[in-house]
């Protein structure tokens, strides 16, 4: 068990397991497709991206770099907390992007009753240490508890 | 964040409740990168990413009524990203059923609203707004409050305007209220490059490929390239501003660069210099070698790997008019050499609608249309966007459309021998 300090971008607790990236995720090339035809696990469209090709992302702890990609990719995430496919909170190593603090906000702020906590500038030790299948909580002081 | 007086009002509610969720969505997006203040949007017009009518953005157009409904409507008009249907292009009939019935369903809907909106005419359907032809081109240091990633960074690059890669529905808030948080790339520091990109080639390098290998390797950064010029000049004359469009849309699509210096060639780099470089750089060389090795590391997504093309795209992004002409020659000489008299892979080359208008006007027009190439102004990538595509195989020179779809990307000559000379 480890614990790692962040900071928090919106705010909401957590307790889910952990699917993880090493790689930038491409939010419109990961979400777009389990988005259109109905797929209520939201496996990840993106063939680029061999850690999550193929895995369900809804309910689940993303643990990532960065997202990357079209700037469509805000809108997108903020589609999937509305469809309620969102993963269960974004956990990200580095600072945020653009993209993803868009998606993450415009939820925040636009949807009522959905909950996505972001936690941001979490550094490369926490994306070395968690591994798929790991238990991930958040606490909402950006406190994040991985075992 | 400090506000104005006006701004902390907006955020108040004083014009309403929706306006003041607008304005609170901009406040923590600035929040979170450590922004201060807000900048006033000064460019004359937008630019949209959000163009299609799908059906799984449902949330975005409930989204965009409660702005209509509480008139939180832009005084800047816009244009958009390309349309996601266009009878031109080859499809057949599951494919036609799939994009009418069940993808782009809402099209016509969503196109009402951004009319309501204030889209700038009612063709201003492209992803290269900047174009002359098209009209919607910043000056150098204007402030947008615009989406399209490969539009964001040729402003920002090019023509030295001052964008943060914002995301769609961002884009429009912004301009709603006529403000933008100011960090990143709005801000000189945020222009600095921490990253020198040494191009060491014995060829002209493919602006796609090294636009792909240098998005993967920098993903946010801020680049600057060193070597480029040696190939591409130092005036963005046509040529070289057709590369750069191509070149950055890659870096993009493949990394997540929003703006790029060309050392002798782009307007802050021509100014500064290796002033804009930040003192603990990181180096990235790119040689031919490292090129190929990027390419081939790209997977094949097509189910049938040894398959014969069955359509081309070339346009992701738009081509300009320089490009249409360029390649009207280029599928002349190709064919000629090859003993054919029309293309062997149905090819459609893209560009916006007033840029095909302007190509219409020309000879070339008919000369292209002789080859047996289809001109559209369709998105690629949205026409690209469904599960029947898996099995059809597409080829490209666009390093966006194949990091977005099952698209097999290959190189301007390879694509050239294949549509006038066949092959796999």
């Amino acid at each position: 068990m480890k614990e790692f300090k962040g900071r928090v971008v919106t705010p909401g607790r957590a307790v889910a397991e952990a699917v993880v990236s090493h790689e930038g995720f491409n939010t419109l090339a990961s979400l777009q497709s389990p988005l259109q035809f109905g797929d209520k696990t939201a496996k990840c469209g993106d063939q680029n991206n061999p850690d999550l090709y193929g895995k369900p992302l809804a309910g689940k702890a993303l643990c990532l770099p960065q997202t990357i990609g079209s700037t469509t990719g805000g809108l997108v995430l903020y589609c999937a907390c509305a469809m309620e496919r969102q993963p269960a909170c974004m956990l990200f190593a580095n600072h945020i992007d653009s993209l993803a603090a868009a998606g993450a906000i415009l939820a925040d702020v636009w949807l009522d009753n959905v909950s996505m906590p972001v936690v941001d500038c979490l550094g490369d030790e926490f994306l070395d240490y968690v591994k798929d299948g790991m238990k991930i909580t958040i606490k909402e002081d950006g406190v994040v508890v991985v075992e | 964040m400090k506000l104005t007086k006006e701004q902390q009002a907006i955020l108040d509610g004083a014009q309403g409740e929706t306006l003041a969720k607008v304005m609170k969505t901009l406040v923590m997006f600035g929040e979170a990168f450590g922004a201060e203040k807000m900048v006033p949007v000064t460019s004359e017009y937008n630019h949209l990413v959000t163009s299609f009518g799908l059906k799984l953005l449902g949330p975005v157009y409930e989204l965009m009524d409660k702005l209509l409904e509480a008139g939180a409507v832009s005084k800047q008009k816009f244009s958009v990203d390309p349309r996601p249907l266009d009878p031109n292009v080859p499809a057949n009939f599951l494919q036609k059923l799939i994009f009418n019935k069940f993808m782009y369903s809402k099209q016509d809907f969503y196109e009402g609203q951004l009319n309501k909106l204030g889209l700038m005419e009612k063709d201003a359907f492209t992803c290269t707004c900047y174009m002359d032809e098209v009209g919607n081109v910043p000056k150098k240091g204007e402030v947008l409050s615009w989406a399209e990633s490969s539009a964001v960074v040729y402003a920002n690059s090019v023509l030295g305007a001052r964008c943060n890669r914002n995301s769609g529905i961002m884009d429009i808030m912004g301009s709603v209220v006529g403000y933008v948080p100011y960090f990143g790339l709005l801000t000189d520091e945020g222009r600095k490059a921490t990253w020198i990109i040494k191009v060491e080639t014995k060829k002209k390098p493919e602006a796609q490929l090294l636009g792909s290998a240098i998005g993967m390797k920098v993903m946010e950064d801020v680049p600057y390239i060193v070597g480029l010029d040696k190939w591409i000049g130092t005036e963005l004359n046509d040529a070289a501003r057709t590369y750069l469009k191509d070149f950055g849309a890659a870096t993009a699509s493949n990394g997540a660069v929003g703006l790029y210096h060309v050392e002798n060639l782009t307007p802050e780099a021509k100014e500064c210099g290796k002033d804009l470089i930040v003192p603990d750089a990181k180096v990235y060389i790119i040689d031919d070698a490292e090129l190929e090795r990027v390419k081939n590391n790209y997977p094949v997504m097509w189910k049938n790997k040894d398959a014969t093309p069955k359509l081309c795209f070339m346009g992701c992004p738009h081509m300009s008019l320089e490009q249409l002409k360029t390649w009207t020659e280029r599928v002349e000489a190709g064919l000629k050499e090859a003993g054919n008299s029309k293309v062997v892979i149905p090819t459609v080359f893209t560009a916006a609608p007033k840029v095909l208008e302007e190509f219409n006007k020309t000879e070339y027009a008919a000369r292209l249309e002789k080859t047996g190439v289809i001109t559209s102004y369709i998105c690629p990538l949205m026409y690209m966007n469904n599960p029947l595509c898996k099995s059809m195989p597409v080829i490209t020179s666009s390093n966006k459309l194949r990091t977005y779809t099952t698209a097999r990307y290959y190189t301007d000559n390879e694509i050239l021998a294949q549509i006038t000379k066949g092959g796999k």
